[in-house]
């Protein structure tokens, strides 16, 4: 899925204070650092500043529609999962002016929108996230076309990924192949050890800048003992995921179903509400709107974040191609399970479970998936 | 962790393909009451026009929106660009009040194309409804530009009424010079209309052309398409050298905006023309 | 080349894989005609005794409304089949019939093989079974044309 990380020997160590240096260097290297930090109740994407403004001592609890903070007792830096942001947002704008236009004695004049290339450095990717960021390259840049705004926002990023030690409630990525272990796509890669008394960091060196980083902050080196150790937790997550889908022929099942009763049934349930879509770290879905001033002499072009959940997505002359729940949650999940498939070569899920938790209603895509599945399977044991 | 960057942009287009490039009305021609055939010149002089049988351009009309409409004009002419349309949505009801000299923006090329440099030799069977005939338009001319490479060609086209059918001048020019043979059906109509009453798909049935050697283009209502594809598997057409033209939202016209999926594709870059195998999983299913 | 009427019958599509033992009294119920432009074959409400294989030309098949009198509700061409109001009773026809130009057919006599087809229940299922394709056909267009596919949704 990602391309083959290139291998930097030895791990480091660092402490929680070595790790705000690395941030400081960061900074001081003309990044825009964003990590994971507190806000109404949920960790959010945010700039931070130091480690000071990471969610020290926090963790999440989630489930189908169920998502609280609680405080942990130790001071865990990333002692959380994912919440409702992605880093989608930085490289894919939930909003943005495309141009404008002006007009003058009926002749028009497109003026392009100027973009300065921006310099993200992220702090706490998942490996999950890892994988969407991976897959998104795929939908933006490597068809036919390429999109500019995505292009600038994502050529200078510095990632530091974030090993998962526990694993949430809604969390699948371990069926999905896609953690919880951050195995290509960073430049640098954190395990957070908290253990017997000691709280400090293994770090992997997954990029030359990275290892050109790390040797900017003071660290030292990791014995074996560290490294497996740091290995072992990562595992035990591994273990311990609230959810798990089965890929196993899920595109061909899904395509044998796609008159199942089951889509019925989850549009009994399903609001439309588009919240999936919104909090999934891979959907890419977008609208235009085209906006003039009173005058009728200035226009302007902005793209936006849509969602296959509206009705206005699938409009042709007059009507709306899928105007049903039925077939609106058809598409989402079809898309993410199957169509993905085949239009990039790849999972369009990668197990984050955030529309898991984020659906108001608790519709569960593992769960949809093995309904589906098991069908089949009773089927044929019974013919 | 930066990304490698390493597609090009396609050839003819602009750097940023969300940018229009401005082109003005030379002429307006109405088909029928309710769509035209717009004529356009780029404003930039130099700019030369190029286009597949069956692509589309996203055109923008200054302050009310942006829309895609397949290319009818000849594909041989690089001067002007046609675009034939209906005035259905706001965008369309603009842009039919648009007159010559005005502006208009256009991206584009865009899509896939009707299979026709591949198929010397073969029987045509062309099957279009209602503005479904605007992008096959230009596969008509450029198979009456090249005659002789092609054996029979047929044209089945339904319409509404006998004053909705769309290039009638052509299509008795084309049927009088080029050995075309043209059947034209309408749902309804009134005394004095002398023409075939009824749908487009019983047309195919009795057509003139040998299945095994049979190209067969389609575009016109999903619904259309439907019927005229299982005619066409009792003639004993295969299905990879069946070709329809779908139609989708398109928005970004450049595979990333998501608009316009159909099944396991983009209409915008696997489309519009698919080889019915290609789609065959899909086509038919309700809301899709 | 001479198209002996059974040699059109039996390459007719209508009559394929018909059992040989009957293609020779269907044969003997056909002649050939030929009908002028702006001809009504049949009017509504005649007696319905023939059925008609177009062989060339062009039919319109009408219903005279009051207000906006006689309109076509579809036409019927070269290789098409024509009427089918002898296959159940009262046998008298729905619309009429109206040659658009010269029309070349075959005209089968249904009066006979109504008669032919109650003895003979084996023909009768091989001329039914042809018959309902056709009016499955025909009903699947109307629907087609009830639809009004072509959008003037606005």
């Amino acid at each position: 899925m990602t391309p083959k990380a290139p291998r930097f020997n030895n791990c480091a160590v660092l402490s929680p204070q070595q790790l705000d240096q690395l941030l400081q260097v960061l900074i001081k290297r003309d990044y825009e650092v964003l990590g994971p930090t507190i806000r109404e109740g949920a960790v959010v994407y945010d700039h931070v500043d130091s480690t000071k403004d990471l969610p020290a001592g926090w963790t999440d609890e989630q489930a189908g529609g169920k998502y609280r903070l609680k405080r942990r007792e130790d001071d865990a830096l990333f002692g959380f999962v994912v919440g409702p942001h992605s880093w989608k947002k930085y490289v894919f704008p939930p909003a943005m002016r495309l141009w404008q236009a002006h007009r003058s004695d009926g002749l028009f004049q497109i003026v392009p929108e100027t973009r300065k290339a921006t310099k993200f450095a992220f702090i706490g990717v998942r490996a999950c996230e890892l994988h969407a960021l991976s897959i998104q390259d795929k939908v933006f840049l490597k068809g036919p076309y390429v999109d500019t705004v995505y292009k600038l926002h994502r050529e200078n990023i510095f990632i530091v990924a974030v090993d998962c030690v526990q694993a949430g409630g809604t969390c699948f990525c371990a069926s999905m192949n896609t953690g919880p272990k951050a195995a290509a796509g960073f430049d640098v890669a954190l395990t957070e050890v908290l253990h017997e008394g000691r709280h400090h960091f293994i770090v992997r060196m997954g990029t030359k800048a990275g290892a050109d980083l790390m040797s900017q902050v003071p660290h030292e080196e990791a014995t074996a003992a560290d490294v497996e150790f740091a290995e072992n937790l990562v595992a035990e997550a591994a273990k311990h995921m609230g959810r798990s889908l089965d890929v196993n022929g899920i595109k061909e099942i899904l395509y044998r179903n796609i008159e199942h009763v089951r889509w019925d049934q989850v549009a009994d349930r399903c609001l439309s509400c588009s919240n999936c879509t919104m909090v999934c770290p891979t959907c890419f879905c977008s609208t235009v709107e085209d906006l003039t001033d009173l005058s009728g002499q200035q226009a302007e072009r902005w793209r936006k974040w849509d969602s296959c959940f509206t009705t206005d997505f699938s409009y042709i002359h007059g009507s709306s191609v899928r105007s049903t729940p039925r077939s609106k949650y058809r598409q989402w999940m079809m898309h993410k399970l199957a169509y993905w498939i085949d239009q990039f070569g790849t999972s369009g899920c990668v197990g984050c479970g955030r529309c898991i938790t984020w659906c108001p209603v608790g519709i569960d895509i593992t769960e949809e998936a093995r309904v589906i599945r098991e069908g089949e399977t009773l089927a044929s044991a019974a013919g | 962790m930066a990304t490698m960057i390493e597609n090009e942009v396609p050839q003819g287009l602009n750097a940023d393909p969300m940018i229009p490039q401005l082109y003005r009305i030379d002429r307006v021609r109405d088909e029928t009451d309710d769509t035209f055939t717009l004529s356009l010149v780029p404003e930039n002089g130099e700019a030369k026009i190029s286009f597949l049988p069956g692509q589309f351009n996203m055109l923008y009309v200054f302050g009310t929106g942006e829309v895609p409409i397949s290319i009818s004009g000849n594909p041989a002419m690089t001067s002007v660009l046609e675009h034939t349309t209906r005035s259905v949505g706001i965008v369309t009801k603009a842009m039919g009040l648009l007159k010559p000299g005005d502006q208009i923006g256009v991206r584009g090329p865009f899509g896939s194309h009707w299979p026709l440099n591949e198929e010397n030799g073969r029987d045509f069977v062309i099957i279009s409804g209602g503005i479904g005939l605007a992008p096959l338009r230009p596969v008509l001319y450029f198979l009456m530009a090249q005659r002789e490479k092609y054996r029979k060609i047929v044209l089945l086209y339904g319409a509404r009424a006998p004053e909705d059918i769309l290039f009638k001048k052509e299509l008795e020019r084309w049927r009088g010079k080029f050995d075309l043979e043209v059947q034209v059906t309408v749902d309804r109509a009134a005394s004095g209309w002398r023409g075939n009453v009824g749908v487009v798909t019983p047309l195919v049935a009795r057509a003139p052309f040998d299945p095994s050697n049979t190209v067969a283009l389609l575009c016109g209502p999903e619904v259309m398409m439907r019927y005229a594809v299982m005619e066409l598997q009792k003639r004993g057409v295969p299905h990879d050298r069946m070709y329809l033209s779908m139609e989708r939202n398109m928005r970004c016209a450049l595979g990333y905006c998501g608009h316009c999926q159909y099944g396991p594709g983009f209409v915008c870059k696997d489309g519009p023309v698919y080889r019915f195998d290609q789609i065959a999983s899909v086509f038919g299913k309700s809301e899709v | 080349m001479i198209h002996t009427l059974e040699s059109v019958i039996r390459e007719h599509p209508f009559f394929q894989d018909f059992p040989e033992k009957h293609l020779a009294f269907i044969t003997g119920c056909a002649k050939n005609v030929q009908f002028p432009e702006k001809h009504f074959i049949f009017l509504e409400g005649d007696p319905a005794d023939e059925f008609y294989f177009i062989r060339g030309g062009m039919v319109s098949v009408e219903l005279v409304i009051p207000h906006l009198g006689p309109t076509t509700v579809q036409t019927v061409g070269e290789g098409e089949i024509l009427g089918w109001s002898w296959v159940s009773p009262p046998y008298r026809w729905h619309f009429n019939a109206k040659t658009l130009k010269r029309t070349r057919a075959l005209v089968f006599d249904g009066k006979c093989l109504r008669a032919k087809c109650e003895e003979d229940h084996d023909l009768g299922f091989e001329m039914l079974k042809r018959f309902a394709s056709i009016i499955t056909s025909r009903l699947d267009a109307t629907r087609l044309q009830l639809l009004d596919i072509y959008g003037h949704n606005d």
